[in-house]
């Protein structure tokens, strides 16, 4: 049976080509790059060649990157650390209703500590909007945290203008880029971001590593104590596989990244247009442009997302859904339902990502198996049923 | 994370569909949780001679709907109501702990059958 991964937004597979380099540092270089010997001093070496190679993508210098264990620990560094370096000035913090858990659930433990936080709410494309986000600005703004990509829906956010008007008012500004980072441009002075949060294996890296960009001048306390290893910000042995897996990962995605992106937003688009092209009762979400070349996330109506998983699962076919039963919680994305959703088209929602193995073929087999599987849930949907007994416009008004 | 028998009544359903002379249909959940089953029966001399379901939701929710139909077909109305949605998990192997409040419904929908038939029998 074919094999179709379409969950690169989760995770992707390890590139043979980084899985090559943490070899060698594993086995020939393995040393503690803080040793002075030269088994240490290889290390080492291989640790400074990580980090320009990480901060090229982003257009930073190598000593603004610090290494961190991924995106939850970057975010929660950023956004709790720069809220206490600046709390004298202030204590109101704006971020988005749709941003990633490890952002929110960092404002919700600022907000028990007597921070005020504000969630910008989005369009119903996923879209916040630029001149809400300037009249939340108050005299006591000291941080916004936004993320570039949404994880879910792929929808862009205007962070270059977001970025434009914190410069102008000396607020400190994060960016979880951790689905943009090595996948759309991303250029931290172009942006005018003070911090940014990217991921290794969101790129084809190892997990358990990602960075924190720093803008040079930018202070925030660590939190945690030790050596001396990245400048203090987070002291430690380094995870040395981690970190030069991320980078020969980074150095990877940023030299496809052009091509890439084209051809990813050709199968996105071929795969969007399918779908609409032969099942009914759908809604695309998500920004149809401003949005990230692989992502594709649809809701189908009156049925529900997780047996829509199973049902592609043994087909070969590996995607997500916003459904409450794939997240763990009762309720459906909260992303999707910050865009509008009402609680039964969330559930019915499919979230395709695609990345550098997916072919045009991959598109052709999924377009083949899943109107098959949509048929087959609804022919068992009490939903369904009822749509046809009753009058059309009263059915499709939720849908367009 | 679900038993090869949840697995098994996801892929081949038993008895999905709709009756078209039911003596009693029932209708459990709501789009909100994310699952909705409709329990159709048929009762014949105080047994339970066929009965079909629609359900809107997880593998879980179509999985136990499809066993409620095969543990209460021949069964009596007395009978029928003793099974539980506890019995309904126990005979698909369980179900994982999240999914025994959420999508553990099908009896309830059986259960609401049988009322609806009772109370038409009354009337």
């Amino acid at each position: 049976m074919r094999k179709v991964y379409l969950d690169h937004s989760a995770t992707t597979p390890v590139h043979s080509e980084v899985v090559k380099t943490i070899n060698y540092y594993l086995t020939e270089a393995w040393g503690n790059p803080s040793s002075i010997h030269s088994v240490g001093r290889r290390a080492k070496k291989g640790l400074e060649e990580a980090r320009e190679k990480v901060a090229a993508v982003i257009g930073a210098k190598p000593e603004e990157i610090t290494f961190t264990s991924g995106g939850t620990e970057s975010d929660n560094m950023a956004i709790i650390g720069g809220a206490y370096a600046r709390q004298k000035k202030g204590n109101h913090l704006i971020t988005t209703q749709v941003e990633h858990h490890a952002v929110l659930d960092s404002f919700k433990n600022l907000e028990k500590n007597g921070f005020e936080v504000t969630y910008l709410p989005v369009d119903e494309e996923g879209l916040i909007s630029v001149d809400e986000f300037r009249e939340s600005i108050k005299d006591s703004t000291i941080l916004v945290s936004m993320m570039h990509v949404n994880n879910e829906i792929g929808t862009i956010q205007p962070i270059e203008e977001v970025g434009a008007i914190t410069k102008e008012k000396g607020i400190l500004f994060h960016v979880d880029a951790v689905q943009s980072y090595g996948k759309i441009p991303v250029d931290v002075n172009k942006l005018n971001v003070d911090m940014l949060t990217a991921s290794s294996h969101k790129i084809y890296g190892p997990k358990g590593s990602g960075c924190l960009y720093i803008r040079k001048g930018v202070r925030i306390p660590s939190f945690t104590h030790g050596g001396a290893q990245e400048k203090k910000r987070r002291p430690g042995t380094e995870n040395m596989p981690g970190i030069v897996g991320f980078g020969k990962a980074a150095e990877i995605v940023g030299q496809e990244l052009e091509s890439e992106m084209k051809r990813l937003t050709a199968l996105r688009d071929k795969l969007t247009k399918g779908i609409e092209e032969n099942i009914s009762d759908i809604r695309i979400n998500g920004h149809r442009t401003k949005r990230l070349p692989g992502n594709v996330n649809i809701s189908f109506r009156y049925i529900e997302g997780e047996s829509l998983l199973l049902s592609l699962d043994m087909k070969g076919v590996a995607a997500s859904s916003g459904s409450a039963c794939t997240s763990g919680s009762l309720d459906p994305s909260h992303v999707l339902l910050a865009i509008g959703l009402s609680h039964e088209i969330a559930h019915g929602s499919l979230r395709m990502t695609l990345g550098r193995d997916n072919t045009e073929e991959d598109i052709d087999y999924v377009l083949k198996v899943l109107p098959e599987i949509v048929t087959r849930l609804r022919s068992m949907s009490p939903l369904y049923q009822r749509k046809e007994a009753c009058q059309q416009k009263e059915c499709y008004e939720h849908v367009q | 994370m679900y038993s090869e028998k949840v697995m098994d009544h996801f892929t081949n359903p038993r008895n999905v569909g709709e009756l078209e002379k039911p003596s009693g249909v029932g209708e459990v959940g709501n789009t909100t949780c994310g699952d909705i089953m409709r329990m159709y029966i048929v009762v014949k001399d105080d047994v339970i001679t066929d009965v079909k379901f629609k359900t809107f939701g997880c593998g879980a929710a179509i999985a136990t709907s499809s066993m409620v139909t095969e543990l209460v077909k021949g069964k009596t109305v007395e009978e029928a109501l003793k099974i539980t949605n506890k019995a309904v998990a126990e005979a698909l192997d369980g179900l994982p702990p999240a999914k025994m409040h959420c999508s553990n419904l099908a009896a309830d929908a059986l259960h609401k059958a049988i009322e609806d038939y009772q109370a038409k029998q009354a009337s």
